[in-house]
């Protein structure tokens, strides 16, 4: 028997049995589809979540105070008390070459009031450099003006989401609002940010630096964002970081160094992780097809036990009877993958209209590795029917009727 | 042609064995045409299945065309039974969802008969056994006659040497049966060996041989009527 008068045959039973293929073709294509969609999130998630991170600044390095042993990891939350991390630090650290700028940042929290409205937000203290280092944007106004960091000028930014509490549709620009015990004029409004990680943009106030540590009477940072002048000063500018807080701090570099890339790569680790765990899930649903499978095809091969006898009687070796079982099985897992890749992906599509931020897309290699076990579980379970048909005793199988 | 040597087929059913051949002895030579009767359950079948390579002799030796077959693999006696053998059965035996044309096609397609050679082969054998018209119709479309004329044309379309009908008339009525076994003689008068089981002794009359059979023994073999 050729190999297209073997497809010829088993295509031929595959269609003559409609119910049990409807089936089958169901359970394998539940199963592909699965796979496919939620690699697709996963992945979707992966890439949301380091697009994210990427969107913070290229090249950025994020210094915060204390030392803490596991790379790219969490700040420290216990250990020894570090020395603080100063404005003055973050001034030493802006004169290396390495550095393009930098931009300390002391946060509290704070009531912001105008008129007889309050709002209590996050306080950012920082200086003009932080809306080019996270690539923020002005709604209307301007940000922070360059000048000495030291000096606390009683200038604020409001969130735009701030802004419409206090403000409603009324201008803001020029007024003055009360944070804490202070008065504050209202420099611009920062534009509300699509997406953001950490501080929610839209809540916030922006005073100097300066002014945010003598508001909170604290000469610590809370970090320092540092830009690196270009991808490859990366390293030079961690060492920079280093050596300029050993020198000032007696010898002791107790500052964590966190670089962009090195978080990026955890995240990828943990959601590729995550997308390998879910497909492995859903992969169980193959196997369950591919049992389903075999079932349909022990079923197949007792009912039509007079057939494999006919068969045998005009001279189809044992070989012969299993190829054109496994020829079935094989033709059932596969267009069930085929089914399930493209309800995998009407899904994707789906999901994509409906929350386009995800920017779902299947990987090539979870499409390619759910049609390979469709086709191994089918082949695999279909073997021990087909090896039932080709054992067959030909006389009673014909005797069978 | 056909040479048996102390055949014996056994089956062991619980605790008893059942000797469906019991050390048979049988020659047949080349186009002949030969009726096996005897009443139910004396072996008829299991002779005419072993005689086709369906089933194993439990002792005995069994030489078709000189070929002692006896020791075949599996695999052998499937090709023999491809080359040389065709089966006429009780009940058909067609393949529900093929058409006529392809339930005739089956055994060429086994064989690895190139596709159009297949075709003109399967027109040509439903031509000669009148199904020209048939030939794209189901089985459940067609009567018992015509199935098992379906079948004949099945058994004939690889030039078989033998044919083996095993109560070919004993699902037809008297008009179809009939013409059903003048199809068989037919080709027996082309050169075709056939063996034929049945019941009916008028059918029994018209072969050149009737080998009768009693509890898997071979009762008596000789002219159709004759008893010893
Ligand atoms: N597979 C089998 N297992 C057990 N006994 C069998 C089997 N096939 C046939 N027999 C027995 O062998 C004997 C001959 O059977 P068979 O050749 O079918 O008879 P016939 O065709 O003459 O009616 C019967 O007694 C039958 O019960
Ligand atoms: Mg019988």
């Amino acid at each position: 028997m050729t190999a297209r008068d073997l497809i010829a045959y088993a295509t031929g039973s595959v269609l003559g049995y409609r119910v049990r293929t409807l089936l089958t073709l169901l359970a394998m294509g539940i199963g592909v589809a699965s796979v496919v969609a939620l690699t697709a999130l996963g992945e979707g998630a992966r890439r949301y979540v380091t697009g994210e991170f990427k969107s913070l600044g290229t090249h950025l390095l994020i210094v915060l105070p204390g030392r803490s042993e596991t790379k790219g990891g969490a700040p420290p939350l216990m250990g020894e008390t570090p020395r603080d991390l100063t404005l003055d630090d973050a001034l030493a650290i802006d004169r290396s070459r390495a550095v393009r700028r930098i931009a300390p940042i002391a946060v509290g929290s704070a009531g912001v009031s105008y008129r007889e409205r309050e709002r209590e937000v996050t306080v950012l203290g920082t200086t003009a450099s932080f809306i080019e280092v996270r690539h923020l944007k002005m709604a209307s106004g301007r940000f922070l003006p360059e000048g000495d960091p030291r000096r606390a000028s009683p200038v604020c930014v409001l969130g735009a989401k701030l802004k419409r509490e206090l403000f409603d549709a009324g201008p803001a620009i020029g007024r003055w609002v009360r944070i804490g015990d202070r008065r504050f004029r209202v420099l611009g409004i920062l534009a509300s940010e699509g997406r953001s990680i950490g501080v929610d943009i839209e809540d916030i106030v922006i005073i100097p630096v300066a002014a945010a540590q003598s508001l909170f009477d604290t000469y610590s940072l809370f970090r320092v964002l540092v830009e690196a002048r270009s991808e490859e000063a990366i390293p030079r500018a961690r060492q920079a970081i280093r050596d300029t807080i050993r020198q000032r701090h007696e010898g002791e570099d107790d500052v964590t160094v966190i670089t962009q890339d090195a978080v990026v790569a955890t995240f990828n680790r943990i959601f590729t992780a995550l997308t390998l765990t879910v497909a492995g899930i859903a992969s169980i649903s193959l196997v369950v097809a591919g049992i389903l499978i075999m079932n349909v095809m022990l079923v197949a091969v007792s009912q039509r036990t007079s057939e494999v006898g006919l068969l045998k009687a005009l001279g189809a070796t044992s070989g012969a009877i299993m190829r054109v079982f496994l020829a079935e099985a094989t033709i059932l897992s596969l267009v069930g993958a085929a089914a399930g890749v493209v309800v995998g992906y009407a899904g994707i599509r789906i999901v994509d209209r409906f929350y386009p931020v995800l920017s779902l897309s299947a990987p090539a290699w979870a499409i390619a590795s759910a049609v390979l076990v469709a086709l191994t579980t089918g082949l695999l379970f279909g073997v021990l029917p087909a090896r039932r048909a080709a054992r067959l005793d030909p006389v009673a199988a014909l005797a069978g009727r | 042609m056909i040479q048996l040597r102390r055949a014996r087929r056994y089956f062991i059913v619980g605790e008893q064995t059942v000797r469906a051949l019991d050390d048979i002895d049988l020659d047949v030579a080349a186009g002949e045409y030969v009726a096996i009767t005897g009443p139910s359950g004396s072996g008829k079948s299991t002779l005419l299945n072993a005689i086709g390579l369906l089933d194993r002799l439990t002792g005995g030796s069994y030489l078709l065309e000189g070929t002692d077959v006896t020791n075949f693999s599996d695999d052998e006696l499937a090709r023999t039974r491809r080359e040389k053998i065709g089966f006429v059965f009780q009940f058909f035996h067609l393949v529900p969802r093929l058409t006529a044309a392809q339930n005739v096609e089956l055994p060429l397609t086994l064989a690895g008969v190139e596709p159009a050679e297949r075709r003109q082969r399967v027109e040509k054998a439903l031509a000669g056994l009148g199904l020209s018209d048939r030939a794209r119709h189901l089985p459940n479309q067609l009567s018992g006659g015509q199935r098992q004329r379906v079948a004949i044309a099945r058994a004939t379309v690889t030039r078989p040497q033998v044919i083996l009908a095993d109560e070919p008339t004993g699902n037809l009525d008297r008009a179809s049966g009939r013409d059903v076994v003048e199809i068989l003689e037919e080709l027996n008068s082309s050169g075709i060996t056939l063996l034929m089981v049945t019941h009916d002794p008028e059918l029994a009359a018209r072969a050149a041989r009737e080998i009768r059979m009693v509890d898997g023994m071979i009762a008596s073999d000789g002219r159709p009527g004759s008893r010893p």
